[in-house]
């Protein structure tokens, strides 16, 4: 059990990461700014730095910051809800049903607002879907939930392949990008900002009692969890975060996963810490992804999405050979 | 006669359509053993988890010192009885100290970190359970008789008054039976708690139960004082199966003919 001591210290040094990694994809980029660009009124640096810092990189860094948080912060919880190390953000089939809802947007041709519109609208359905079918007659089983969504994601998948099939070839590589996930169309970094501190004030009060949900359903309500509730309630908040995350960025791979499964390792199961850890570590490390994606071939900017997932299967792999099988 | 720890009033309960108890009845002091015996699939372990207020009965009243159960928050509740489930199934991994903390869980409030007070009740557990060496281990590195001594570790840091054990003495051999029969018996003497036990075994039943409560799997049901209550016809019934009983001294014992 870490003291309330160590958490403080683990999570600054967390924090200051985070503010290097977001320095970073500041400063990185074919136009050369300097410190005093990030204060335009000041009268230092050149008008078109600061153009470039403030309505570019700015929003870009945070919307990948906020992603990247978003998504560990996700998947955790769907880690502690399915009692399960091996689940993440899109085992309930929000970005399948995200995929859906933006592809059609994109076949009709509508414009950008209408594509993050439609995302949001099918991850929704998709999450309403799961949710339903998952709390139908019966006791609520992980089994019963993570098959429920492993069906409905392979339900969308199908549909997928079926729109780009008819899509024309115009508008396949926007598609593709948008499926591997990609920040160069985030669009304003607000919503998902927003919706991450919302998610960690709504999921940090209750730590202690996913500590015991993680030991099992019964033996939380045993030790006096509204385990119903507190089932319902971090599924909903954690399709939410991810619904929010896949219409910023598309279905950014892998950090959902591996983030909070690093973290674990690195520091235990304890969600008082583990929870902002892995927040401050999935928005770093999406961070200085997107920054090596929009910088290592530029001015070809590669998908963020299969970046994190070349970083992150053999992370994985090795993870799961070291430690015998099982993590 | 002071307010007892647990009343039961006319509780019936049902599982899958089935009727495992009709209209039961009984009080429970600080200080009493209640042993629950019944073939496999009687409703021991529902009627358990019934009695801590975690499944639903048709008909009736629980109350915990006087307070009908459904009136507790869950908090309440969980901070004057104790359930020791059937089955332990680690999915993370953790300390046995900090498996053993959780039972501190309903004593903290929202923000309350685990304190010294927290980790020495903890570790007496432990050292209780013959743990105290491998509190650093990961839970699931335990053998199976280890990690029912961490449950009934986590159980005695929960500190409750009422202890509800499902089949306690699954896993561990005899010097962990007998030790943990003897420190909740201790516990009883002490007016600590009251300990309400799904038993196998009839034998240990007659020597660790004030009160036995006999569940035969219609929805009737018998209780009363153990030596008196557990007969040889009595337990050929509930059984189905014929015994036989043998004496030496003060000591009886039943044998499966």
């Amino acid at each position: 059990m870490p003291s309330r001591r160590r958490a403080f210290l683990v999570l600054s040094l967390l924090s200051l990461l985070a503010l290097g990694s977001l320095s970073l994809a500041l400063a990185t980029g074919s136009v050369a700014v300097s410190l005093a660009d990030m204060f335009p009124g000041t009268g230092g640096g050149s008008s078109l730095a600061s153009q470039v810092l403030i309505e570019l990189r700015l929003p870009r860094a945070l919307a990948a910051f906020a992603c990247g948080g978003l998504l560990a912060l996700a998947g955790a919880l769907m880690q502690v809800l399915l009692r399960n190390p091996l689940a993440d953000p899109y085992v309930l089939g929000v970005s399948g049903g995200a995929a859906v809802g933006a592809l059609l947007a994109m076949l009709f041709g509508l414009p950008l607002m209408l594509v993050d519109g439609g995302a949001f609208g099918g991850a929704l359905a998709a999450t309403l879907l799961v949710f339903a079918l998952g709390h139908g007659e019966g006791a609520w089983t992980a089994t019963r939930t993570l098959l429920t969504g492993v069906i409905v994601a392979a339900g969308c998948s199908a549909v997928v392949a079926l729109i780009l099939a008819v899509a024309p070839e115009a508008q396949l590589r926007g598609m593709l990008f948008w499926l591997l996930g990609d920040l160069g169309h985030a669009g304003t970094p607000k919503a998902a900002v927003v919706t991450l501190a919302l998610t960690l004030a709504l999921a940090l009060p209750f730590a202690r009692d996913l500590n015991v949900l993680a030991r099992g359903g019964m033996a939380a309500r045993a030790l006096g969890v509204p385990v119903a509730r507190l089932r319902a309630g971090i599924q909903v908040v954690a399709s939410l975060a991810t619904a929010v995350a896949v219409t910023t960025a598309g279905s950014i791979g892998f950090v959902g996963l591996v983030v909070p499964h690093l973290t674990r390792l690195a520091m235990g199961n304890d969600q008082r810490l583990l929870l902002p850890a892995a927040t401050l570590a999935g928005g770093t490390l999406l961070t200085l992804a997107d920054t090596v994606a929009r910088s290592i071939a530029a001015p070809t900017e590669l998908p963020v999405g299969a970046l994190t997932a070349v970083i992150g299967v053999p992370i994985f792999l090795f993870l799961l050979t070291r430690r015998g099988g099982l993590p | 006669m002071t307010t007892p720890l647990l009343a039961v009033r006319n509780l019936s309960v049902s599982i899958g359509g089935r009727r495992i108890v009709d209209r039961l009845s009984l009080d429970l002091q600080l200080g009493e053993r209640l042993a629950i015996l019944g073939r496999n699939g009687a409703g021991k372990t529902t009627l358990l988890h019934t009695l801590a207020g975690l499944h639903s009965h048709d008909a009736g009243v629980i109350s915990l010192e006087g307070t009908p159960i459904a009136a507790l928050g869950e908090r309440e509740t969980a901070q004057l009885r104790g359930l020791l489930a059937q089955h332990q199934r680690d999915a993370f991994p953790a300390t046995v100290l900090e498996t053993a903390l959780v039972g501190r869980h309903p004593h903290l409030r929202r923000w309350q970190w685990e304190g010294a007070r927290d980790e020495r009740i903890a570790r007496e557990a432990l050292a209780a359970m013959q743990l105290a060496d491998l509190a650093t281990r990961d839970v699931r590195s335990l053998s199976g008789g280890e990690r029912q001594r961490l449950a009934i570790a986590t159980l005695l840091a929960q500190q409750p008054r009422l202890c509800l054990l499902d089949e306690p003495l699954a896993h561990l051999d005899l010097n962990h039976q007998m030790a943990v029969l003897e420190l909740f018996s201790g516990m009883a003497r002490d007016r600590t708690v009251a300990v309400i036990t799904v038993l196998h075994d009839v034998n240990l039943a007659l020597r660790y139960a004030d009160r036995v409560l006999l569940l035969f799997g219609d929805g009737s049901w018998r209780g009363g004082p153990t030596a008196e209550t557990l007969t040889t016809e009595v337990l050929t019934t509930l059984y189905g199966h014929p015994l036989h009983e043998l004496r030496t001294g003060d000591q009886r014992y039943f044998l499966p003919q």
